[in-house]
């Protein structure tokens, strides 16, 4: 037989569609990131850590076009090291987030990718940045990719100021939880990123063991 | 397949909204935005009623083009009224969801309006439908609809409980309305609620939404 049609998903672009989120808590951040990675209407990667370490106490979430979001966060990784080297210290939270958006308001006709930018340093502590089409502004917390539509209800009613870092933990896996479910670009499992002072924690949530908080 | 898309410039007043049912112990709560939109540039009417009352104790929300649902809704009511005279008895919540989807499911490829329905009838006690676009018919306990709803899909999930009191719908229905108005700008304005139960009907008119966003947004209060 000749001339058999290639696969839909070859031809698609590969996109994180995703939800992603950061907060900020009295002595540092949580980021956590769903998993799926799809191109079109098939699932690409069902286990994809979208939360990448731009330095040792910073780290970003990925979403929007796979390819793009990850070129960013590659270059800004190398950027931030020549920077943390040239200053002979750990960088800025914000110096980070200003890297990524010089190359996301500079690039912004070619790019589609949304990097939420959240760490630790010494001097302001906690911090997450958003950088959506190149701007750059620092908020308690910050929500994005497809998935985050669905969820702006359940976050804005339940996020207080002041939360401990277990609160925030929850607060995060909760969100991812909700996203998910509804979202069909959203699935997988949940990865967590604590940062503090004391250093950084990755954790996996599977899917089966995420909280259900849908009732009926 | 063709993605069907309105052009809310062609169909006139488009409602861009957010409408939303749920059922409590011994009713239910059916409730809306009162913004209708043009395009979402220019708001035509701040207060205008998205809840319509179909018989006695059968209430609907409308959604998608206004046009569509207001002529589909205009039918029905008199479908029901036949009907509920030919039966001697007052209409159920699903004869009346089933009258709204046939017409939604026969004209599918003219029109663009979506349906909640939600009453309370004697047969099977309060009850909440979904009519969707293309015409199918579903019962759920807790349901919302409207371009504002997607934000609040995470808000429902996680805080509707089944067999609320009534208060405590009544507070469920207006968080969930007041979160999608602060998020969707084709929403907004003041929330329209109906409480039906087997009692009665009561209607509920929210004013005070922006006090309710206040608690929400804790940074504004700084």
């Amino acid at each position: 037989m000749l001339g058999e049609a290639e696969p839909q998903w070859l031809s698609e672009e590969v996109k994180t569609g995703t939800t992603i989120i950061a907060i900020e808590f009295n002595g540092g951040v949580v980021l956590g990131s769903d998993s799926r990675v799809s191109a079109g209407e098939s699932v690409v990667n069902r286990v994809m850590n979208k939360l990448s370490p731009l330095h040792d106490k910073i780290y970003c979430a990925l979403s929007g076009s796979a390819a793009d979001a990850q070129t960013i966060a590659e270059m800004v990784n190398y950027q931030l090291d020549v920077h943390s080297m040239e200053i002979g210290e750990d960088p800025q939270v914000r110096s980070a987030a200003t890297l990524v958006k010089n190359i996301s308001y500079k690039y912004k006709e070619e790019l589609s990718a949304h990097l939420i930018v959240a760490g630790w340093d010494r001097r302001e502590g906690g911090q997450v940045f958003a950088t959506l089409k190149g701007l750059l502004t620092r908020q308690p917390f910050a929500v994005g990719g497809s998935g985050s539509s669905y969820v702006y209800g359940f976050v804005d009613a339940e996020y207080r100021k002041g939360m401990n870092k277990k609160e925030c933990q929850q607060f995060v896996v909760n969100t991812l939880s909700l996203a998910m479910k509804r979202d069909g670009s959203s699935g997988g499992v949940a990865y967590l990123v604590t940062i503090d002072e004391h250093g950084t924690e990755e954790k996996v949530i599977l899917g089966n063991d995420l909280p259900n908080l849908f009732n009926q | 397949m063709e993605k069907h898309y309105t052009d809310s410039k062609v169909k006139g007043v488009s409602t861009g909204t957010t409408i939303l049912a749920a059922i409590f112990d011994g009713g239910v709560v059916i409730g809306s935005d009162s913004r209708a939109s043009i395009g979402g540039e220019y708001v035509s009417s701040k207060t205008i009623n998205k809840v319509i009352q179909v018989h006695d104790r059968i209430f609907c929300c409308m959604a998608g083009s206004l046009a569509d649902a207001q002529a589909v809704i205009k039918s029905a009511k008199s479908h029901l009224s036949f009907h509920s005279v030919q039966m001697e008895s007052p209409p159920l919540v699903i004869a009346a969801a089933s009258v709204l989807k046939e017409l939604c499911y026969k004209n599918k490829d003219e029109l663009q309006a979506g349906f909640l329905t939600a009453g309370w009838d004697s047969k099977k006690g309060p009850q909440v439908y979904v009519v969707s676009l293309g015409g199918m018919l579903i019962s759920q306990q807790v349901t919302i609809g409207g371009s504002g709803s997607t934000y609040i899909y995470g808000y429902v999930d996680a805080k509707y409980k089944p067999n609320m009191t009534r208060e405590e719908c009544l507070q469920f229905a207006t968080n969930a309305l007041a979160l999608a108005m602060g998020r969707d700008n084709v929403s907004g304005g003041v929330a329209h609620l109906v409480v039906i139960t087997e009692k009665g009907v009561e209607l509920k008119l929210v004013c005070s939404l922006i006090e309710l966003l206040l608690i929400f947004h804790e940074e504004l209060n700084e």
